[in-house]
């Protein structure tokens, strides 16, 4: 039969059929949609995962002197390779890639903070605006390190909240001068103690210019230096370039090691996509169930239609093309139940979004495309027995009703 | 031309063997118009559905055109089916959700002839059993007559040899059931092979020869001469 014909032979035996054939439709439906809104959920829940990891700078890569590999020849020979420090001309040369969104430079010491006549040892960071938005600190109150040239030591400072406890009690610290080590710095902000860090006690920290925390230590070379790319996907250039570029100012030795938070996120990804993988599977389970109605559906009509299918073949049709229009039935069964599932499922994962605007309800194209492929292989798989039934029927005595 | 040589037809009931037909020759030439008729159980049925190739004897020999029709399987019997027999039956077994329109044409996208020689065929057909202005019906809302016009119709749209019915009258009042047979007589004048299974007399009597069956074998076959049909 040609495949017009076909098609038209089937859709109208299914349109006559019209409830039962719409239930079956429906309980298809349910199927495709469940497996969409389903993934859609794992998936938003993987993106709300990865994007809280985003706040904590996902993007940023981390910049540390020396190398983390074993070199040289042995005993026998020594090879002499010291590490050049890195410098902020260093730090300044990686701003010129694009893959690049900003980088901080930093230097990590720990002096005396005192304050009309209390003393306090604190961890003191020299760093550059750019920090703030780096590792997505707030201010409580103030305003953070000015921007401009990074060489220039202008006296003022950022301390944590505890600092500004301790040592100002119940006074402001704002606009006051407080000493560190042997030099005065002026109070211009106050850290929020809700900043997210990991590895720092934001509320027990005072930050100072770069400039001025070098001279304060007396040293020129950074501790190491923050970098944020523009975006996931230009991490691996960020790298890249810096590496190469500390390389070629290092006279083409590469002295430093780039450390990423990427691997964490990696595994939190696994876990999410096997997540979402689950819950589609679990879904999956109802196109099963979707196809043993079809097959049953399709039953029901083989056997209400004896006399056709004796008549079809009284008038010529092969067995193959008997078996051909039942299968067709079967499929367009699955497959119109598949397509009212996408719409039923982009539309529920469309109404979830606006219920929960803080999860994204996307569903990935693969689990969109596995229901669909199940759905129509199910009701291939389910519709088979039915239309080998047809088609195996005596056509004598099919005329005669079974 | 069909030669049917020592056909035996056994059913097997529970574990009794029924002989539906028992070394059953005939002959039967090209254009010939012939009834069989017979009471309940004597076999014509199951002759008609050998005839047709619907059902297979359990021995014996049936050659179609000079071609032994045992030796064939499925596919080659079905194809044989579509070309050269046509089929009319007591309950037309029309498919309900069709028109007469695409009853008619059903045999045609069964042997994939395309949609734009397939029209005029229809159109054609429908103008001799004279059904133009009910082509879009469905069979419930026809007549019997009419359904069982459409019947023939579809049966001698693929331009078959042999029209096989089975009791065509069987389920028609007389007017239309003469009708009917009118239709079919017209179309043995243009050469078609007519083979009618009856129980009616009146309808039997028509044709030129009758076979007459009892408990599976043919017990008469008898052919009028040419002045006596008139």
């Amino acid at each position: 039969m040609r495949l017009p014909d076909l098609l038209q032979l089937a859709s109208g035996a299914l349109l006559r059929r019209g409830a039962r054939a719409g239930m079956i439709l429906l309980a298809m439906a349910i199927g495709v949609a469940a497996v969409i809104v389903l993934t859609g959920l794992g998936e938003g829940a993987r993106k709300f995962v990865s994007d809280e990891f985003s706040s904590l700078g996902t993007h940023l890569l981390i910049v540390i002197p020396g190398r983390a590999e074993t070199t040289g020849a042995g005993a026998t020979l020594i090879v002499g390779e010291t590490p050049r420090d890195l410098t902020l001309d260093d730090a300044r040369a990686l701003g010129r890639s694009h893959a690049i969104e900003k980088y901080a430079p930093l230097v990590v010491g720990s002096a005396s903070v005192s304050y009309l006549g209390l003393d306090r040892e604190v961890p003191v960071l020299g760093s550059t605006a750019e920090l703030l938005e780096v590792r997505n600190w707030k201010m409580a109150r103030g305003r953070f390190l000015p921007a401009g040239d990074i060489d220039r030591a202008q006296s003022v400072a950022v301390i944590g909240a505890k600092i500004e406890r301790e040592l100002f009690a119940d006074t402001h610290a704002l606009g006051k001068w407080l000493r560190l080590g042997d030099r005065r710095f002026r109070v211009i902000g106050v850290l929020s103690s809700e900043g997210r860090a990991i590895g720092i006690d934001v509320e027990e920290l005072v930050i100072v210019p770069v400039a001025s925390a070098q001279m304060l230590f007396n040293s020129a070379s950074l501790f190491r230096i923050l970098v944020q790319a523009r975006s996931r996907d230009e991490m691996p250039a960020a790298k890249k370039f810096i590496l190469a570029t500390v390389a070629r100012r290092h006279q083409g030795e590469e002295d430093i090691t780039v450390i990423t938070q990427d691997a964490v996120l990696k595994t939190f990804d696994t876990i999410f996509v096997a997540l979402t993988m689950t819950l589609g599977g679990i879904a999956a389970v109802s196109l099963l169930v979707a196809g043993i109605l079809v097959m049953n559906v399709m039953l029901v009509a083989v056997s209400q239609r004896t006399e056709e299918i004796g008549l079809l073949k009284a008038i010529g049709a092969r067995s193959q093309q008997v078996q051909r229009l039942f299968l067709t039935e079967a499929l367009l069964l699955s497959f119109g139940g598949g397509l009212l599932g996408l719409v039923l499922g982009y539309g529920g994962a469309w109404f979830l979004g606006i219920v929960y605007p803080t999860l994204t309800f996307m569903p990935p194209w693969w689990a969109v495309a596995a229901a669909m492929v199940t759905a129509i292989f199910s009701g291939l798989f389910f519709g088979m027995l039915p239309a080998r039934r047809a088609a195996k029927m005596d056509p004598v005595r099919a005329l005669r009703g079974g | 031309m069909i030669r049917l040589e020592k056909i035996n037809r056994i059913f097997q009931v529970g574990d009794q063997q029924v002989r539906a037909l028992n070394d059953v020759d005939l002959t039967i030439s090209s254009g010939e118009y012939l009834s069989i008729m017979g009471p309940s159980g004597s076999g014509k049925s199951t002759l008609l559905n050998i005839l047709g190739l619907l059902d297979q004897p359990s021995s014996g020999k049936y050659q179609l055109d000079g071609r032994d029709t045992t030796q064939m399987d499925d596919e080659q019997l079905a194809r044989i089916r579509g070309r050269k027999i046509g089929f009319v039956f007591q309950f037309f077994h029309l498919i309900g959700r069709l028109s007469a329109a695409e009853n008619i044409e059903l045999p045609l996208i069964l042997a994939e002839e395309a949609p734009v020689t397939r029209k005029p065929k229809v159109q054609e057909i429908l103008h001799r059993v004279g059904l133009e202005d009910r082509a879009n019906h469905r069979p419930d809302q026809l007549s019997g007559g009419q359904r069982q016009r459409v019947a023939i119709a579809r049966a001698t749209i693929t331009r078959p040899d042999v029209l096989l019915a089975d009791e065509p009258t069987g389920n028609l009042d007389s007017v239309s059931g003469a009708e009917v047979i009118q239709l079919m007589e017209t179309l043995n004048d243009s050469g078609l092979t007519v083979l009618i299974v009856t129980h009616d007399p009146n309808v039997g009597d028509r044709a030129p020869r009758k076979i007459k069956m009892i408990d599976g074998a043919i017990v008469a076959d008898t052919t009028k001469r040419a002045d006596e049909a008139a």
